[in-house]
């Protein structure tokens, strides 16, 4: 069965770009909620299929981007490795495109690394329906510009990836959970604390009075670290939970997503849900949160919301860089017809 | 061309007098960046002193069509930052200033100039360190780092610059500012962090950095293991790898290396050995326990002749000291030597370090070998006197000879030194006729009237037809329109 469609995905963009017909780019269709609605024809990823390399010692996957995220996931973990970015698995037919092309990262973020840190390459098909090859599946990797990692969070509006190299990385020996009854400013102090001593922490949580902390390392390691720091060892599915955003806190409508640097001061008093050692939190609000997160020096992005509404999902930029957003989206789609208005609707 | 005193009674307008260097002599130390085989006198060479005099550099070349070349501590070993016969070089050595440490947020705020390691100097007070460590780092400058998105021995588990930088400022050509990435771990719109970091100084000048800072780690430890091939030895990093460590770095140097490097410094290098690798652990203590014991266990299978652990610090000082040597070393067997930078998965080090050998032989030019093997990242190093007519041609042309042989096997002709001027040939075989034209227009949408750093990094569709290397895709010549050479 051929699985390589990136052929057939070039002519239809090439007519596209001729005819000037916009295209709605879709693949698991898991993350729709993300983005403004567009109107288009569909260009369906989804049957582009297939890991094409993967060798443990190399530390690197390649696939094509209709590729399942739990396939990939499946080959990694009989080699005992990992996407150590931990995207959200928002459900079955989540695609290895689809993560990377919305960037979104895990409660493993902070302290590990973000989906556009592992991107080592990438095929693309831009605007005009040219097939590109950036980057590559090595480490290291500087000739020319890094195309690559600029397709990430870009939600296709920049090209359409056909294929992404990804660093890997193993697995940890030993994984456990300490909860700690505390404040949510007492838990941020702690926190601080233990990272600025360089404690094995893979995720962090604050949630209505209880700070949970995920220990990743060495069996020994790991068992020090508990030493140190107290706390209760407990069980539990909250980071698969936050991970793929089954939490409760995740269903609640007007939910806002707000990224802030870390030390920026946390309180009991929203109702947050703070992740990633203080600089991510969830918080619901039915008034727009942009001021106050950049206010805070970070940006906010409206969650759960209605796909027909009117206003803006993503945090507005300054104009001078709506400005040069707009240069590089003519760059790369000079038609304008990738996921037009997908991110922001004037661009 | 532009009148050069014109352009000097311009500059001197906008700037004090002090900061515009114009005399043959004043001129001369800029002729060429780290990468001595290729020199050029600029017309004249600006020092600004505050942002507004960069903006006001940018605004009369941009307005008078003169070409700038933005230049940091000019250790670059790819000549990105050649200056321009016709065009003024911008030294940003005066931003040298350390703005800030958040010690909250673990970042650092810094001016372009600054130096890479003064960073972790600076830092270092509070238990922290920047962790991208180039060779040179005493003396280059984070600007010239992020322009390169330059690496080191430590890159395989901590990244390159483009994984431990947060936000820059940056001027555009045509006065523009922005900034890209922000205070918090992620930034809404396109990843221009991304784009900028290793963009060799065409898509704008930074005029502040923002880097992530990590605690110092608790403990760390070097293992040197011996062999009797260097294809061995290449196995033994792809096991280590394999088995689920993660060295903190992970280099490997052959025979002419160890004993070069153990000549200068004495390092305690086993002389007779066919390669060495150095594989240093950190973490917390436990960890480095843990993770020592498991490389050692790996490295014996992997038919290691000798594995010693570092028995303590001034010893492990010792191991790292003839490794961090090895250049200069090296630069004692030879009059002059060229510096090498292909990156290849790691599966292919036995097999392209047996090619490499074998041009060696060809060429008749030795080659020493000393590289980051845990990425993969390539140096090999040409012996060649530039004294001896048409030697430093052979030797560039072996070069370019290598690199293609690490395309093949898969990699790329730069892992962090940068395209520059030097490997611009060889982008014509790494990238094909769309994709070189897709990164004009990106530099288009940032510098329309390609006036920063022009003829670095991404060469002319034109010039690959020169150098006779297009890369055909699907059989199709590209751009029929152009005349062949």
């Amino acid at each position: 069965m051929n699985n390589d469609l990136s052929s057939g995905l070039s002519e239809q963009i090439q007519k596209a770009y001729a005819d000037k017909t916009p295209l709605v780019i879709s693949a698991g269709g898991s993350k729709t909620f993300y983005g403004n609605v567009v109107d288009g024809e569909t260009l369906d990823v989804s049957a582009h299929t297939g890991i094409i390399d993967y060798r443990a010692s190399e530390l690197v996957i390649t696939a094509r981007s209709g590729t399942k995220l739990t396939d990939i996931e499946t080959a990694l973990a009989e080699q005992n490795q990992q996407l150590a970015f931990e995207p959200p698995r928002h459900n079955a037919d989540t695609t290895i495109g689809g993560v990377i092309a919305c960037g979104l990262s895990g409660p493993a973020r902070t302290f590990q690394g973000a989906a556009r840190d592992f991107v080592l390459g990438t095929k693309i098909i831009n605007g005009k329906g040219e097939l590109l090859q950036f980057g590559g599946q090595v480490m290291k990797n500087v000739a020319g510009y890094d195309v690559s990692r600029l397709m990430v969070g870009a939600q296709g509006t920049l090209g359409v990836i056909t294929e992404i190299s990804l660093k890997v990385l193993p697995r940890s020996e030993r994984e456990t959970t300490l909860t700690f009854e505390v404040g949510a400013a007492e838990g941020h102090q702690m926190l601080r604390t233990w990272l600025g001593h360089g404690q094995p922490i893979s995720a962090s949580c604050h949630y209505r009075g209880v700070l949970s902390v995920r220990l990743s390392s060495t069996e020994n390691s790991v068992r020090q670290a508990c030493r140190k720091m107290g706390g209760d060892v407990t069980v539990s599915d909250l980071w698969q939970q936050l991970r793929d955003q089954t939490h409760p806190h995740f269903q609640q409508r007007d939910l806002w997503r707000l990224s802030v640097p870390a030390a920026t001061a946390v309180d009991d008093e929203n109702d947050q849900l703070v992740e990633w050692g203080g600089a991510l939190r969830w918080q619901v609000s039915r008034n727009a949160l942009f001021d106050k997160a950049q206010a805070l020096g970070g940006h906010a992005t409206r969650y759960n919301m209605q796909p027909d509404s009117a206003d803006e999902i993503f945090q507005p930029l300054q104009p001078a860089m709506m400005t040069m957003h707009r240069r590089i989206k003519h760059a790369l789609d000079p038609n304008n017809i990738l996921n037009p208005a997908r991110l922001y609707k004037a661009l | 061309m532009p009148d050069k005193q014109q352009v000097v009674r311009g500059l001197q307008q906008i700037l004090p007098r002090a900061c515009v260097l114009h005399d043959e002599e004043d001129l001369r130390p800029y002729e060429c960046d780290g990468l001595s085989a290729y020199q050029q006198v600029p017309m004249v060479v600006t020092l600004p002193e505050t942002i507004n005099q960069i903006e006001d550099i940018l605004a009369f070349c941009s307005r008078e069509k003169i070409p700038v070349v933005a230049r940091g501590a000019g250790t670059g070993l790819s000549g990105g930052a050649l200056p321009l016969e016709n065009g003024i070089l911008m030294s940003l050595a005066r931003f040298n200033r350390i703005l800030e440490i958040d010690t909250g947020n673990r970042t650092a705020r810094v001016q372009p100039g600054v130096r890479n390691l003064a960073i972790s100097e600076a830092a270092g007070r509070y238990g922290l360190y920047y962790a991208p460590d180039p060779s040179s780092q005493i003396a280059c400058s984070i600007g010239g780092n992020v322009a390169e998105n330059a690496g080191g021995v430590h890159c395989l588990k901590y990244g390159l610059t483009v994984h431990n930088i947060l936000k820059l400022e940056v001027i555009t050509m045509q006065g523009e500012h922005l900034t890209i990435g922000s205070d918090a771990l992620d930034s809404p719109g396109y990843d221009l962090l991304a784009l900028m970091t290793g963009s060799e100084g065409l898509l704008g000048v930074i005029t502040e950095i923002t880097v992530k800072l990590l605690p110092q780690p608790e403990a760390a430890n070097v293992i040197l293991a011996a062999f009797n091939d260097v294809a061995t030895a290449g196995q033994a990093v792809s096991n280590i790898i394999a088995d689920g460590i993660l060295p903190a770095g992970l280099e490997l140097m052959d025979n002419a290396a160890i004993r070069a490097a153990d000549d200068f410094v004495q390092a305690g290098y086993p002389r007779d050995a066919a390669a060495i690798l150095l594989c240093e652990i950190d973490g917390t203590r436990s960890e480095v326990e843990d993770q020592l014991a498991q490389a050692q266990q790996v490295l014996k299978t992997s038919a290691a002749t000798q594995i010693r652990v570092a028995r303590d610090e001034q010893e492990r000082a010792k191991f790292w000291a003839g490794r961090k040597a090895a250049f200069p070393a090296v630069g004692r067997l030879s009059p002059d030597y060229y510096c090498m930078d292909g990156t290849i998965p790691r599966y292919q080090i036995a097999s392209v370090l047996t090619r490499i050998s074998e041009l060696s032989s060809e060429y008749g030019l030795p080659i020493v070998n000393v590289f980051h093997a845990g990425d993969g990242n390539l140096h090999p190093l040409i012996l060649y006197d530039a004294n001896i007519d048409g030697e430093l041609e052979r030797t560039e042309e072996l070069g370019g000879k290598i690199l293609e042989v690490c395309v093949k096997a898969g990699g790329t002709i730069t892992g962090e030194h940068g395209v520059g001027i030097e490997k611009i040939n060889q982008m014509c075989v790494q990238f094909d006729a769309s994709e070189l034209t897709q990164f004009h227009a990106i530099k288009h949408a940032f510098d329309p009237d390609t006036l920063l750093n022009p003829g670095k990094a991404i060469p002319t569709l034109h010039r690959c037809a020169e150098f006779g290397a297009m890369h055909v895709h699907h059989g199709r010549l590209p751009h029929p329109e152009l005349e062949r050479f």
